[in-house]
């Protein structure tokens, strides 16, 4: 596989009309995906897509935090909930208020930086398990905040949650009902499915250039030893927090997309095991590299999706359901971590970097046991 | 005027006071040894010159302006270059990205190129290591790796803590003969030591510490002679 991908890179450089040729290929096939999937699988895979989508999203928010930084952040879903619950309170019958998508979107995604930021703050100093603790309570935290923001004043209608959200509009085209552009029929889900290609698009391309920037460099060297960041000239605060911020506001942005999407958001949505599977997303896929985290997070929105037909095959061969499908879908989810861990730690597609500190750290370990004998030498 | 002067210095942990008293300075062209028994509080005074602890009182001027509570990058940004006990190199990058992370507050492209270009020249060692991972280098090769990204922020004073630590003799050797050539090149180097000998053998001036205090100071060829020096730390 990899040495297919690799013959097919150089190949690509040698002849730019074969760059060319996969990269309208690959474009094309995106662009009329939602009509294959929808004649393929049926109505109901299109939304899976739409969802993908918005995993692919939070994946590589997440990615930034604890692929790029190495802080361990198990709360992240807190910012998709600040995200959701900004649009479905600033455009819904709840307080009567209907603003634009094109404001709400971006003000949940600043929201929920400001909330990164909040949270990064007082955590300055923790690394490893101390943070991963205090995220998780901070997920918890806004959760249950969520949940109980009914009494006395009621913000966030408790756990009924919000209803008849506003669809997303773009120049006053509803992007979630049956459509006609251009004399093209879109069916429902179509356009939205169009609209979160082009932003998670957006995303990739701000992450492929964080990667590559100062401060990408910056967040390894805060990765390996703050200290030394720090000789470097390095602000390790202020390049933390800039990580917490960034993930965060991509997570914000998903949060708001989904509110649009489904129409309806209740704290049940943004549970602490939701968390764990935006983080398993980008731990199975390859920590760090953004092919590896959205293949990561394609193959955890689908999977489970396709789990339910074990459900139907059941039914047609036994006549009854032995075994839940949901069920099933923890145990198979377990058992792919347990097999990851033991033969792929560094995930599917590991980025070059960290594969390298995969095999770095067995050579560091022979370096320091030598190094030991040295002074004792 | 001193490039770095420390007057009335003290570093207390919680109650203890690890450092008291201390008066310090590094003029410009000078290579400068501070040595003292281990748990004298040398580390300590290093780490606080560039803002790693807190100290308690005194004043730290570097380059004319007081730079005592102020972070520690923005000490580094102002040329005083930290080259950490340990080494502290980032062990999984290679060789060339720590030396590019040692100009990371430089923006002048050219002048980093040439001070990459130097720095290789300087340490042969690691030209031909450049794309190796830094932690598969050998104890010698990671403390020059630990220099040259020091000296790729063209410091203007440099701090070298315990270098020749926990390497081979004859690694130490190579490792001293490295500071004399890079003191030669006009950057002004405070060496913290406890390998007094060689530390004041190659330096100008020297200082001992001793349970946080310092006890004596002088060119180094006088404390190398200095029956006191010669008694605690010469063994002779």
């Amino acid at each position: 596989m990899r040495a297919a991908i690799e013959k097919f890179l150089t190949l690509a450089k040698k002849d730019r009309r074969v760059a060319w040729a996969a990269f309208a290929a690959v474009a094309i096939l995106l662009a009329v995906l939602p009509m294959l999937v929808d004649m393929g699988l049926g109505r109901s895979w299109v939304r899976v897509l739409n969802f993908t989508l918005i995993y692919i999203m939070l994946a590589l928010g997440l990615n930034i935090v604890v692929g790029f930084a190495g802080l361990l952040d198990l709360g992240y879903v807190a910012f998709y909930a600040v995200g959701a619950y900004v649009y479905a309170l600033l455009s819904s019958p709840h307080f009567g208020l209907h603003l634009p998508f094109w404001f709400v979107l971006p003000f949940g995604a600043l929201l929920a930086a400001f909330f990164g930021v909040l949270l990064g703050a007082p955590t300055l100093r923790l690394r490893g398990d101390y943070l991963a603790i205090v995220t998780l309570g901070f997920g918890e935290i806004i959760r249950i905040f969520l949940n109980n923001l009914n009494a006395p004043f009621n913000l966030t209608n408790g756990p009924q949650g919000i209803n008849l959200i506003d669809p997303i509009r773009i120049g006053g085209v509803n992007l979630n009902q049956t459509t006609t552009l251009a004399g093209i029929e879109f069916q429902g889900g179509y356009l939205l499915y169009y609209l979160f290609l082009a932003l998670t698009i957006a995303v990739i391309f701000v992450c492929m250039r964080l990667q590559d920037s100062r401060l990408g460099r910056a967040w390894v060297a805060i990765r390996e030893d703050e200290v030394a960041a720090a000789a470097m000239g390095i602000n390790t605060r202020n390049v933390k927090l800039l990580a917490f911020a960034m993930g965060a506001s991509f997570g914000g942005l998903s949060g708001g997309l989904f509110a649009g999407f489904q129409g309806f958001v209740s704290p049940e949505s943004f549970h602490l095991l939701e968390s764990i599977m935006i983080l398993c997303m980008v731990v199975l896929g390859g920590m760090g590299n953004i092919a590896g985290v959205i293949l990561g997070a394609v193959l955890l929105t689908v999977l489970p999706e396709a789990l339910r037909y074990i459900g139907e095959f059941e039914r047609a061969v036994f006549g009854q359901i032995i075994v839940d499908p949901s069920d099933l879908r923890l145990l198979l989810f377990g058992m792919a971590l347990v097999i990851m861990m033991l033969f792929r730690p560094m995930g599917m597609l590991p980025s070059t970097r960290r594969a390298r500190e995969f095999e770095a750290d067995d050579a560091v370990l022979d370096q320091e046991r030598a190094s030991v004998y040295d002074s004792q030498r | 005027m001193s490039l770095l002067e420390i007057k009335d210095f003290a570093v207390h942990y919680g109650g203890v006071k690890a450092v008291k008293n201390v008066n310090l300075h590094v003029d410009s062209g000078e290579l400068v040894c501070l040595i003292g028994a281990n748990g004298a509080g040398k580390t300590t005074t290093l780490k606080a010159i560039c803002g790693l602890v807190p100290a308690a009182q005194g004043t730290v001027m570097f380059d004319g302006a007081p730079i005592a509570g102020m972070a520690t990058h923005d000490i580094a940004r102002r040329g005083l270059a930290l080259v950490p006990e340990g080494r502290g190199i980032f062990s999984r990058m290679t060789v060339l990205e720590n030396l590019e992370m040692g100009a990371y507050a430089r923006t002048d492209r050219p002048g980093i190129q040439a001070d990459l270009s130097k720095v290789l020249e300087l340490f042969p060692r690691l030209a031909e290591r450049r794309l190796q991972k830094a932690g598969t280098l050998s104890g010698g090769e990671q403390q020059m790796l630990a220099m040259g990204r020091a000296l790729m922020s063209r410091p203007k004073l440099l701090l070298l803590d315990e270098p020749s630590m926990g390497l081979a003799p004859i690694l130490v050797e190579k490792i001293f003969e490295t500071i004399r050539n890079v003191a030669a090149e006009g950057v002004v180097v405070l060496l913290i030591e406890q390998n007094a000998k060689r530390a004041l053998e190659i330096s100008q001036r020297g200082y001992v510490m001793e349970s946080g205090s310092i006890t004596l100071a002088g060119p180094s060829s006088d404390l190398l002679n200095d029956p006191m020096v010669r008694k605690s730390y010469l063994g002779a």
